[in-house]
């Protein structure tokens, strides 16, 4: 009998699908229903950032930064004002420090509640959605509050934060954070013990320590496979230094592992924000040189210095010494940096993001390879894609 | 200044004579450049030394200086879990010199490279899929080279006679406007008129 040979079918996965968590389009080899290689396709939200940001002064390249994962906008705001402050030679004041690790961690809490309800919503629960936008928008709510804005917040900049924290607030996130580890609680309640939200994920996209480490994965997935790794307690940024906080690991390296460590992370990001709210200093939220950062509106009106400063600060910016720098954060989906290069004027000479989702993304085929189609969403789920920075 | 980052530099130095030819520390950060040629073997020198344990490329970009005779600057960042360091390998490149991919020894470089090749066009032999990988299907030139304009070449839109997406040259209502802001006091060291003075002063010194 002649033997057949089978061509491996070819699936079109995306650009237009709600899986696909944004515009990836996924060309997956097929051998029946398993994956045999997976090829993603990325750009397709490419939107030239690190080529406008070197025609930006640096003051205008803040808000980009909102729009490259905008699910954790203020962690990689974060990342290029301390790249920033590095190559100015200046550090903010201590309250900025401690409002800057308030919200990096309250933007931690809402990243993490939107990857675990997308991927709770792609392996089939729908209910954890529901709970998990309602905290969400309380936490948007605090993002308004301090900001103006629910989502693109340019609020860290380089020498501190742009604006204190109004009247009344540190008293409603401190009520938030007491209620909130009751809804991980119930979260846990949904899913962890989940018998169909386990067999989607146990053993699904398992990645061994070392692979990890060869595939330059970064955060929970470096976490999840076993590795303590994390930025803020290797080498400590801001105030973190000084806040007592657990870091989760995982052991199996697995979807479901993955899971686990984001879901203690938020527990621990609610210790590090009560922690900053008993410990918040007095005093300016940016550093008082306005050479660098803006004059008070007040001193404006009677100071003829402040009004240019406010005249040149706005048009020209500030020029930066030259050098470069490359500067991480632990943001909650791994370790985003800026290599900054400058050659002197007041616009970035180079301005590289290191985006972990991208990292990630490259060990798509990798990880997919053997799975069954209905794992890969699974897999892309739990890596905690928004192509906002994969494409950049 | 963190004495292992400088400890580290010589030890380097001294361990690769051939295939390092600069080490600086600058900022706590230590810079390493090699030789385009023997790029692999001191990544791998840096993956598998005790001393160093670099296990993990985490980024991987270039810089592009026209004016040099080699114009690109590839830089790789590493990092070290082991001994919580990082460290940065610089190597020139130019349009047409390849360099030698690193993707058999971090994996993480496969799309890394594939990002330079779209973005800068340096070339990176022996890797074993350098597709473009941010830039549309077809698309022509490498856009974070400064030579590249900010506005591209060509736009897209939907045509509605066609049916399809139409490729059309980049129509500006108003010119691109790029402000020069070296301000003529701190920046400009001669305003224009001063090589009359100065020749003058030339021209006195001479006949003195």
């Amino acid at each position: 009998m002649a033997e057949a040979h089978i061509k491996p079918l070819t699936l079109n996965f995306g650009p237009q699908h709600p899986a696909a968590h944004g515009v990836l389009r996924l060309v997956l080899e097929m051998d029946g229903e398993v994956i045999e290689r997976a090829d993603p396709h990325i750009g397709l939200l490419h939107r030239g950032t690190e080529k406008l940001i070197e025609y930006k002064t640096y003051l205008q390249a803040i808000p980009y930064f909102d729009r490259l994962d905008y699910v954790s906008p203020m962690n990689q705001e974060h990342a290029f004002a301390l790249g920033v402050e590095k190559l100015l030679g200046i550090e903010p004041p201590p309250r900025a420090q401690y409002i800057r690790v308030l919200y990096s961690e309250l933007t931690r809490i809402a990243n993490h509640l939107l990857n675990i309800c997308t991927f709770a919503l792609d392996v089939g629960a729908m209910t954890p959605m529901l709970w998990g936008f309602e905290e969400r928008e309380k936490i948007m709510e605090f993002y308004e509050r301090v900001c103006g804005a629910r989502l693109h917040a340019a609020y860290f900049r380089p020498g501190g934060v742009h604006q204190d924290l109004p009247a009344g607030l540190v008293d409603d996130i401190r009520e938030f954070c007491e209620d909130f580890p009751n809804l991980i609680d119930d979260f846990e309640g949904l899913l962890t013990n989940n018998r169909i939200y386990r067999q989607r994920t146990v053993d699904i996209g398992v990645v061994s320590a070392e692979e990890a480490m060869d595939w330059g994965f970064s955060g929970p997935m470096l976490r999840g496979s076993g590795v303590p790794w994390d930025l803020r307690r290797a080498q400590p940024y801001e105030v973190y230094d000084q806040l007592d906080f657990q870091i989760p690991v995982g052991k199996n390296g697995d979807c479901f592992d993955r899971y686990l460590v984001r879901m203690e992370e938020m527990r621990q990001s609610v210790k590090i924000i009560l922690q900053c709210l008993d410990k918040l200093p007095e005093g300016p939220v940016m550093v008082e040189n306005q050479k660098i950062t803006p004059p008070r509106r007040g001193e404006m009106k009677r100071s003829m210095e402040a009004l240019i400063h406010h005249f040149k600060l706005y048009t020209e910016g500030y020029h930066v010494p030259p050098g470069e720098t490359y500067a991480a954060v632990e943001a909650p989906k791994g370790e985003f940096a800026v290599y900054l290069v400058s050659d002197g004027t007041n616009k970035p000479y180079r301005c590289k993001l290191r985006a972990p989702g991208f990292v990630h993304l490259s060990a798509m085929d990798y990880m997919c390879k053997g799975h069954m189609l209905a794992d890969s969403v699974a897999i892309l789920g739990s890596m905690d894609i928004v192509f906002g920075e994969v494409d950049r | 200044m963190n004495p292992t980052l400088t400890e580290l530099g010589e030890h380097l130095t001294s361990s690769l004579p051939d295939d390092i030819f600069r080490t600086e520390t600058i900022r706590d950060e230590l810079i390493v450049w090699a030789y385009r040629e023997s790029l692999v073997k001191v990544m791998t020198a840096l993956r598998d030394d005790p001393n160093a344990q670099f296990k993990q490329l985490v980024d991987v970009t270039a810089v592009d200086y026209p004016d040099r005779p080699e114009r690109f600057e590839v830089v790789y960042n590493l990092l070290s879990l082991k001994h919580n360091l990082r460290i940065r390998v610089k190597v020139p490149a130019s349009e047409d010199t390849p360099v030698p991919s690193v993707v058999d020894i971090f994996s993480s470089a496969i799309w890394f490279e594939r990002e330079v090749w779209d973005l800068f066009g340096v070339f990176f032999s022996d890797h074993p899929d350098l597709r473009r990988i941010m830039t549309d299907y077809g698309f022509e030139g490498h856009p974070l080279r400064k030579d590249f304009p900010l506005t591209g070449y060509v736009e897209v839109r939907y045509d509605e006679d066609q049916k399809r997406v139409v490729y059309e040259p980049v129509n500006l209502v108003q010119e691109f406007r790029n402000f020069d802001f070296i301000s003529p006091w701190e920046g400009m060291l001669h305003l224009p008129g001063d090589e009359k003075a100065e020749d003058e002063d030339a021209t006195q010194e001479s006949k003195a």
